[in-house]
């Protein structure tokens, strides 16, 4: 008689264990291993901090040109303890923030529409590509002229900066998202709006969430350049004072808070964007982005 | 009932995938169509899944013709093509959006468990095997109960054992609502075990060569001497077209 029909089916509890094995492998060893791939980011910054210390206090360079780290964490200190220091990271923070945010909407939106639809795309996109390749740094007397010497301007240069690698790549992106993709949606009769829900924007999310990084990147940019143009408070203007005032440690210092901040933020969005990404299946994807 | 008249299909650079393609599919009957690869098989699914129009002709469903997708048509590509930043029961659930929460959750675990994966309705879609993947896609198709469902050659991706699992599968699920089958395949076993009727297709353009009913009782044994007897007719009715076309295009 026929073998291969008598062959039974697989039982569902078989199936299960095709597919699990993965994760309970890896999950005793997880911490460990994540405190390795710190202490293998934290080599390259620690040696060249000590090696510093060390160049200063031997006198093979002069403090007064390039302030030894615990000067500058001492100034650090200072400005904190006269709260000074906070208040220009919360006037910083705002700004990037809300830059940020409004970048974010408006590169989503904009890239969004010139993905999916192609005349959009003809419309905006060369205007677009055009203001693109104008420095930051232009534009700041206009926007004073326009948005005032206060608040809307800085936030205003900022979201220019964020807009643009998301607008860009999120509208490439669309492009290029999997023709069979879409026709599912379009065999369950998708109307445009549940097509760019449902299908393209999340099967663009792993790009759209490295440009978000790049726009913050580039935020964290745009706000010094905003600083520089007659702040009050805010870690560009402490830049600036610390130049005027001849002060390199509070040059440092700033220097020091940015990338601080900057890190850690971009921490944080990193972090959002594993959590969404557990789905993807790719080369090293679950390597965390610390 | 599916009525497809006189279907003509030219695509835009000139070459005519379908001509002069009629066939008519009783509600609730299983039909494999076949032919070599260039005959217009995914060409004739795509135009009565609405997802491509023809340059002349209609397709009619009950009465209706066919311009755009419709609920009552479901289809399974070649490839699972599920979302993979959805979960399985999210996947399947993707049929039947429009539906209340509850009613979809419902519906979502019994397919789940009619095509045997109710346990993995969590897992994502890379955490599948291809057969599984396959199912959740039947059971994506499924699970908006269609009239009728298309099937672009659903197994030809996977292995022998797995395939001859779900085409089984498949006649099992069948025998639940009915559904007319419309199932594109090159595999002559794979059209012999499961349709009612086969139809040949001759390519360039792709229209029928022949179409015959298949006397066999479900269900059906490929180590059949009957069965067997059935794929060699089968198959030289496939070279026989394969070769009229030969002939053909050394003539012209």
């Amino acid at each position: 008689m026929n073998q291969e029909s008598s062959l039974p089916t697989t039982p569902p509890d078989k199936q299960s264990q095709w597919s699990g094995g993965k994760e309970t492998i890896e999950s005793p060893n997880r911490w460990k291993k994540t405190g390795e791939t710190w202490l293998i980011g934290l080599l390259l910054p620690v040696t060249l901090t000590l090696g510093w210390e060390i160049a200063v206090v031997q006198g093979w360079s002069s403090d007064r040109l390039l302030p030894t780290v615990s000067t500058i964490l001492n100034t650090l200190w200072d400005l904190v303890q006269s709260g000074e220091l906070p208040t220009h990271i919360a006037n910083t923070l705002q700004r990037v923030f809300l830059g940020f945010v409004f970048g974010t909407l408006t590169g989503t939106v904009l890239g969004s529409l010139s993905g999916y639809w192609p005349l959009v795309r003809q419309l905006l996109d060369p205007t677009l590509q055009a203001l693109r390749s104008i420095p930051s740094i232009a534009w700041v007397p206009m926007f004073i002229l326009w948005f005032g010497i206060f608040e809307t301007s800085k936030v205003v240069l900022i979201a220019v900066g964020v807009f643009f690698p998301i607008y860009l790549s999120l509208s490439d992106a669309l492009r290029s998202v999997d023709r069979k993709l879409v026709e599912v949606g379009q065999s369950f009769r998708f109307q445009h709006h549940e097509l760019i829900l449902r299908i393209l924007l999340p099967a663009t999310l792993p790009t759209y969430l490295v440009s978000l990084r790049t726009g913050l990147g580039l935020g964290w940019m745009f706000v010094v350049a905003a600083e520089f143009m007659g702040a009050e408070y805010g870690l560009g203007y402490l830049l600036i004072d610390g130049q005027q005032t001849g002060r390199p440690a509070v040059i440092l210092g700033a220097i020091v808070i940015f990338a601080l901040l900057g890190k850690l933020t971009d921490w944080l969005v990193a972090l959002l964007a594993g959590c969404w990404l557990s789905w993807q299946d790719g080369f090293q994807t679950g390597e965390n982005h610390a | 009932m599916l009525d497809i008249r006189k279907l003509q299909k030219r695509y835009p650079n000139g070459f005519l995938a379908l001509a002069d393609f009629s066939l008519s599919v009783k509600q609730g009957e299983i039909l494999a169509i076949v032919g070599g690869s260039g005959c217009g098989k995914s060409t004739l699914l795509r135009l009565i899944a609405g997802l491509d129009q023809p340059t002349a002709g209609s397709i009619l469903l009950d009465g209706t013709t066919v311009l755009a997708p419709r609920p009552e048509i479901g289809v399974v590509f070649q490839e699972p093509r599920l979302m993979p930043w959805l979960t399985i029961s999210k996947n399947v659930a993707f049929g039947i959006r429009h539906l209340p929460i509850e009613e979809q959750n419902q519906r979502v675990e019994r397919v789940l468990e009619r095509v045997g994966l109710a346990t993995l309705s969590q897992r994502w879609p890379k955490e599948l095997s291809g057969g599984q993947a396959q199912r959740v896609a039947l059971a994506r198709a499924l699970v908006g109960q269609p009239e009728v469902l298309l099937l672009d050659e659903p197994y030809s991706a996977l292995d022998a054992l797995t395939r001859h699992d779900l085409q089984e599968h498949l006649l099992k699920l069948w025998v639940d609502q009915r559904p007319t089958l419309i199932l594109v395949t090159h595999d002559i076993e794979e059209a012999l075990f499961l349709a009612d009727r086969i139809v040949v297709l001759q390519p360039q353009p792709g229209r029928v060569k022949s179409s015959f009913p298949v006397y066999l009782e479900h269900p059906r044994q490929r180590q059949d001497s009957l069965f067997l007897e059935w794929r060699s007719k089968l198959l030289a009715e496939l070279n026989q077209a394969a070769q009229a076309h030969e002939k053909s295009t050394l003539s012209a």
